[in-house]
């Protein structure tokens, strides 16, 4: 196949694509995918799990051929010589492979020599990318021993220690923290200004599709919508409201119900009120449970269009009002978990340092902090997978490390990294790990039964968990943590690669589960989530920097632009004000 | 008690369907046990079988030729080729297309007849010295009849003669394959589950699903629990084809008891699953998991008494293997499968093998929490 | 298409250098890795060497004296003299199988009542039995106690005549290659192979299923590089480790034991490479083909090892086997290259043998790249 060399660097047309099952049965990937690159654009591949980003970037990088249709990439034939295609890209896999017995420099150094980077391009681009990466200080370190964030950050510096004539990005900013995300798409956007690179990047965080020129929005393998973000989010202009309390109702219950409105589509906490889309034109009339909020009509954004577009497709909300089976004993005040000048030092580093909280029961706790915080060895140390070095530690009153097994079964973890039986299926794993908390008979069928019904896992029962997509994955481990109806349930950063609905079906779920006195302690890095919570810790080099409620942290942070401050802006204020006195202290 | 048979029955449960889930996996846990007991017990063998010799016969007589005959009349040589003279012995056996050369010197048939020493030359290959020693042994013997038969026959008064009479208890044929099929049920069996075992925990700290399972009410020693017993049975079932096919196939008499012969399987399985447990509780990942049981596994397989006797190594070495397992895998299985051997008599390897799980297992168990990472 | 980009597809120096810089620091930050290296040719050295052996010494003897006599003294005394028994007298022939049942003893001689009597008619019988559940450890027992029995019967003989003239065979034995006939020397040929198998196939049989495994292949695929550069640069570290257990088995066995190496030594690094290829190649297929290195692992083993051990002609000598054995043995390139290791090392540079082998093993090497070249292309799913 030919294609005029003029055209634009990236062309898919009509291409599909499906995958064979081990069990026989043939999945849908991608259909009739039609969309163009232009030359020196940032192009985003926007849509929740399971939607085909993946998949079409591996076609574009050559990776996975198509079963019809044409890609055709800088004027080469994807299918026909995919080796070409790979001389003149930049390509960032979902899950960067990094070699973790590999040192940050060596992992560099390899990707340079694999790109034919000279000697001299060398000493010009590494100081950028790793004065950009922020990894300038830990190039003797080895990948494995870097935090999350970290490693998708050096991840991206060796994709583009060349620059290359189209770079693709699957996911780049999962798992990584506001204050890194927000120099990765610094870099990203530079390179585009500067270089005049093209970029195709996929995402779900949808605020991300703001920075970019053109948007293709796609779902179960199909495009909904393309164009600049711009035009997705006019459509839903003048349906978009914020909406607050009157009567002192806090934002986490009005999104709540306001999420479950018939005339709502997509509900948000922001700022202390809430971010509605409606159906139509105008703000939602009260409900049969009445609420007292006023409505205050506001710019609509790109994710506000989006949600539209998506819900207009996948139909009704799936109800997330999750109810516990048994009720859990004990006070609402009580402390389910105390932590008193918490250490952890691993030789010279000190990883958590002298860290105290108590988390209450039926609270929602959020731990925040850009990566390598200490927020992953705090949890470790919790559940009692790795002692720690000093100060006193007790969850639903015991040290776990050293407890008796039964006070294990008080809690749920779903780690950072998905850590499921990856051949076992969906049903298998569920099976195991009911067991494994002891349940069985009748209890544990309708245990299981209700986690795939609540979890939306009943499509994909069979199916290995390894070959799961990204958010199924995250929805299989939280089902798996909640089958034996946790008393505490730890979240290492739950949200992380799941797509926006997911993510809001989450919190309706862990709010429910709040309610109904189960203590949640979580990690994250969207900012807009610390609105869930009840009460945030914000971590940073270990250290604890600010404790309270979402609204306390807030008015940390200066009034910008005539706006109130977002959790974003606070946590940003927050942690630059530490690490600027930090810097004043060394000097 | 009920919660925790429960929660390691579900583990035992999960970790089998790990193992079988997997076709190819399957295929190399239940079919390889028996085509490597049957490729092995067809050609693990020290009986020498038509051993290819060239015949330099220098004499040309009628006692030379009758030698010859003699020699091959036992079926166990096979001549090859006849020599005309000594400078062409190198290239065949050289080249390995004989395994020995018979040099028959001049005379010998008048030598014989002058009632003097009449002279047999055996050239070997020693690149395989047991071969060639048997060989030559064995032509030593045929040579002794032979001249016993010739001195009879030509009217020498026959000296005092001894006959030696040997009776090969358990094992009337003496034939390799009798003692080595039931030591491949040992071997064959322990190589798969300490690797299997060995990998077990290794890949779950690689894929990170160890963490998850130290969160869950698990106790150490259930997880250990759930962790050799499927290994166990896996071992088990290896061992069961291989016993059918030794009995059913190679039509080896089973003289023991099957509850004992058991029994013992399950004491030895116990102790290399535990070395395989331990393996995996101290290594990082699978390649080091894999590197530290190739490394205990092979000398313990040298060393075992499958290739070569115990009673031959060295007395300090004799020592050491007491702690293999497969020593007393060996020695019992033997015991029980040929000689019927009771308790009583394996009271020794019972024990022994006893401890090696009894030490390495409770190891393992605590390891599972206390590695530093 | 642009000059430049033609060039761009020739095989690039810089990208499998840094392959295999790679490669060679994972090899070197893992411990496990240089165990193999190091530590495994010297155990295997120092067991094969020290410890197995075919030689019986000590055999603890049950004898049966039913009547004492001059015979049956000087055939006892012939008996305690010799190196190879520990005699344990037993009163009768009950308890001297009561001691062999209990494992006490591992063979029983057993002196007939009329022995002396028989003896002067000249057709007396002795019994030996043995305990034959190892069959090999009984046949050499009964040989040397048949053996130890010829020996005094001999010498009685000679004694008794007056005139020494009989007709005899004198059986000269001489082992070509071997003359001190010490199984060290064969053995260690089964060292090499093992070492370099255990290299050259476990070692790689993760290696690509490990980038599988953990993602990495991805990121790579993506690149300018080839698949039969990743190939090249995973083969060179191992192939340099699998060079180094050589020279290290070769030295130590010579160092120890004195082993003599007849052949030449270029040949010996010839036959050795074109074998470690071929180990190299049987990894690699079962490593990209299962992409697990759980499964990968176990085939490996199960394919390398035992056969390396059992089907190789360093311990069983594959011209004793069965046919059907015999034919099973020539699809396992051990064979092959013990052969020729056997060969070089005792009889020198016997071109018909090492030729052939070395044929056979570049046939084998030449397959199994090819289809691991094929079955590594830069495809996900």
């Amino acid at each position: 196949m030919r294609f005029p060399t003029a055209a634009a660097p990236v062309e898919i047309r009509r291409v599909h694509k499906t995958f064979r099952r081990p069990s026989g049965e043939t999945v849908k990937a991608l259909a009739e995918i039609s969309f163009e690159a232009q030359r020196h654009e940032l192009t985003a591949l926007v849509g929740p799990d399971g939607g085909g980003k993946t998949t079409l970037l591996r076609m574009i990088a050559g990776l996975v051929a198509p079963d019809a249709g044409a890609v055709s990439v800088l004027g080469i034939d994807a299918c026909a010589d995919p080796q070409s295609v790979q001389e003149r890209i930049g390509y960032m896999p979902q899950r960067f492979g990094l070699y973790e017995d590999l040192t940050v420099q060596e992992n560099l150094d390899l990707y340079a020599d694999l790109h034919g980077v000279g000697r001299q391009a060398r000493t010009d681009i590494y100081p950028r990318l790793l004065r950009m990466t922020a990894l300038g200080p830990f190039t003797r370190r080895l990948a494995g021993a870097l935090s999350g964030g970290m490693k998708q950050k050096l991840g991206l510096a060796c994709t583009l220690v060349r620059a290359p004539e189209l770079l693709l990005l699957d996911e780049p900013t999962v798992g990584v923290d506001p204050l890194s995300r927000k120099e990765l798409w610094e870099i990203v956007r530079s390179l585009v200004r500067e270089s005049a690179l093209t970029v195709i990047v996929s995402t779900s965080y949808l605020d991300e599709a703001e920075f970019c020129d053109h948007t293709v929005a796609l779902h179960l393998g199909e495009v909904l919508a393309q164009g600049a973000p711009q035009e997705i989010a006019a459509r839903a202009s003048g349906r978009v409201f914020m909406a607050s309390a009157t009567d002192g109702t806090p934002a986490r219950s009005l999104q709540a119900r306001l999420f479950r409105h018939p005339q709502v589509v997509d509900a948000l906490p922001e700022a202390g009120r809430v971010r509605i889309v409606t159906r139509d034109a105008a703000p939602p009339s009260d409900d049969a449970d009445g609420f007292s909020a006023t409505f205050e009509s506001t710019a609509a954004r790109f994710e506000d269009g989006f949600m539209l577009l998506f819900r207009a497709r996948a139909g009704e909300v799936r109800s997330t009002a999750i109810r516990l089976e048994r009720a859990l004993a004990g006070e609402a005040g009580e402390v389910a978990v105390e932590v008193r000048e918490l250490l952890r030092t691993f030789g010279d580093f000190v990883a958590v340092d002298r860290v105290s909280f108590e988390v209450r029961r039926g609270e929602i706790y959020g731990l925040l902090g850009p990566n390598g915080a200490g927020k992953s060895t705090t949890f470790r140390m919790l559940c009692g997978l790795i002692p720690a070095s000093g100060g006193q530690l007790r969850v639903a009153g015991a040290d776990l490390r050293r407890a008796r097994a039964e006070a294990r079964a008080k809690l749920g973890y779903v780690a950072q990294k998905f850590s499921l039986y990856g051949d076992l299926s969906v049903d298998e794993n569920l099976d195991f790990f009911a067991s494994a908390y002891g349940l069985r008979g009748e209890k544990k069928r309708s245990r299981i039964g209700w986690a795939k019904a609540q979890f939306d896992l009943a499509a994909m029962a069979s199916l290995p968990s390894a070959q799961l997509p990204g958010g199924y994955k995250q929805r299989l481990a939280m089902a798996a943590a909640l089958l034996h109806e946790p008393e505490i349930l730890f979240l290492d950063e739950a949200t992380s690669g799941a797509d926006p609905l997911a993510r809001r079906e989450f919190w309706s779920r862990i709010g429910a589960l709040s309610q109904q006195g189960v203590t949640v302690i979580v990690t994250t890095h969207f900012m807009e989530e610390a609105e869930y919570c009840d009460r945030i810790l914000i971590m940073d080099a270990g250290r604890a920097l600010a404790e309270g409620a979402p609204q306390a942290i807030r008015a940390r942070a200066p009034r910008r632009e005539g706006r109130e401050p977002t959790m974003e802006d606070a946590f940003i204020a927050v942690v630059e004000a530490s690490r600027g006195r930090a810097q004043e202290a060394v000097q | 008690m009920r919660g925790s048979a429960h929660r390691v029955l579900a583990l035992v449960r999960k970790e089998l369907l790990a193992i079988l889930k997997d076709t190819r996996s399957r295929i190399t846990v239940f079919v390889t046990p028996i085509l490597q007991c049957l490729i092995f017990g067809y050609a693990a063998s020290y009986d020498l079988d038509r051993v290819p010799y060239v015949l330099l016969d220098l004499d040309h007589s009628g006692a030379s030729r009758a030698l010859v005959a003699a020699i091959d009349s036992t079926g166990t040589f096979e001549r090859v080729a006849t020599l005309r003279n000594a400078s062409e012995i190198a290239a065949p056996i050289g080249e390995k297309r004989a395994a020995l050369a018979l040099v028959i010197e001049r005379d010998f048939e008048r030598e014989l007849t002058a009632a003097r020493t009449a002279k047999l030359q055996v050239i070997a290959d020693g690149r395989n010295t047991n071969t060639a020693g048997t060989a030559q042994g064995y032509i030593g013997e045929i040579a002794a009849d032979f001249v016993r038969k010739w001195r009879s026959e030509n009217a020498h008064a026959a000296p005092p003669g001894v006959r030696v009479i040997t009776r090969a208890w358990y094992n009337p044929n003496l034939e390799t394959r009798w003692n080595m099929i039931p030591s491949l049920i040992g071997t064959i069996t322990m190589m798969m589950t300490m690797l299997l075992t060995a990998m077990s925990v290794a890949r779950e700290r690689e894929a990170g699903t160890f963490e998850q399972l130290l969160v869950t009410p698990y106790r150490p020693y259930e997880i250990m629990v759930g962790k050799a017993l499927p290994s166990m049975l896996v071992g088990l079932a290896q061992a069961t084809s291989i016993l059918l096919v030794a009995q059913l196939w190679f039509r080896i008499p089973f003289a023991g008891s099957y509850f004992m012969l058991y029994l013992g399987l399950i004491e030895f399985l116990a102790a290399s699953v535990g070395i395989g447990l331990f393996i995996s509780s101290i290594s990082k990942n699978m390649q080091q998991a894999m590197i530290g049981s190739v490394i205990v596994l092979m000398p313990f397989m040298l060393m075992s008494g499958l290739t070569t006797p115990i009673m031959t190594m060295p007395e300090g070495l004799q020592h050491l293997t007491l702690l293999n397992p497969l020593r007393y895998a060996i020695s019992m299985t033997r015991q029980i499968y040929l000689e019927g051997a009771g308790l009583g008599q394996l009271l020794p390897e019972m024990l022994g093998l006893l401890v090696i799980a009894a030490i390495t297992l409770p190891i393992a168990a605590w390891m599972f929490r206390h590695r530093l990472v | 298409m642009s000059r430049g980009a033609i060039s761009a597809r020739a095989p690039s120096l810089r990208r499998v250098v840094a392959l295999t810089r790679k490669e060679t620091w994972q090899i070197l930050r893992d411990p496990s890795a240089i165990a193999v290296g190091v530590i495994l040719p010297l155990l295997m050295l120092i067991l094969f060497g020290y410890g197995l052996s075919f030689d019986i010494q000590r055999l603890p003897v049950a004898l049966v004296v039913e009547h004492s006599s001059a015979e049956t003294s000087g055939a006892v005394s012939a008996l305690r003299l010799s190196r190879y028994f520990t005699v344990h007298p037993a009163s009768t022939m009950a308890e001297a199988e009561r001691l062999m049942a209990r494992h006490q003893v591992s063979a029983i001689l057993r002196f007939p009542p009329s022995f002396a009597r028989d003896v002067a008619r000249g057709d007396a019988t002795l019994l030996v039995a043995v305990n034959a559940t190892d069959a090999n450890s009984a046949r050499i027992a009964s040989a040397y106690v048949k053996g130890a029995i010829n020996t005094w019967q001999d010498r009685e003989a000679k004694d008794a005549r007056s005139a020494p003239e009989m007709p005899n065979i004198a059986v000269e034995n001489r082992t070509w290659f071997n003359d001190a006939n010490q199984s060290q020397w064969f053995l260690v040929p089964g060292v090499i192979v093992l070492v370099m198998t255990l290299i050259g196939a476990l070692l790689t049989s993760l290696v690509i299923a490990r980038e599988w495994e953990r993602g990495t292949f991805e990121a790579l695929f993506a690149t300018p590089v080839r698949s039969g550069e990743i190939l090249l640069s995973k083969i060179l570290p191992y192939f340099v480790m699998g060079m180094l257990g050589l020279a290290l088995s070769v030295i130590g066995s010579r160092a120890l034991f004195g082993v003599p190496l007849r052949g030449s030594l270029w040949l010996l690094v010839a036959v050795s490479s074109l074998y470690l290829l071929v180990a190299l190649g049987i990894g690699l297929v079962i490593s990209s083909l299962t992409r697990s290195q759980f499964l990968a692992n176990q085939i490996t083993f199960v394919v390398t090892f035992l056969p390396a051990t059992l089907l190789s002609g360093f311990i069983f000598d594959i011209r004793s086997m069965p046919i059907g054995a015999q034919a099973v043995t020539l699809v396992f390139p051990a064979r092959y290259f013990v052969s020729a290791l056997q060969t070089l090392f005792l009889a020198g540079d016997v071109w018909v043998v090492v030729l052939r082998d070395a044929a056979v093993l570049a046939v084998m090497a030449a397959i199994l790249m090819g289809i691991a070249v094929k079955s590594t292309r830069k495809r996900i799913g």
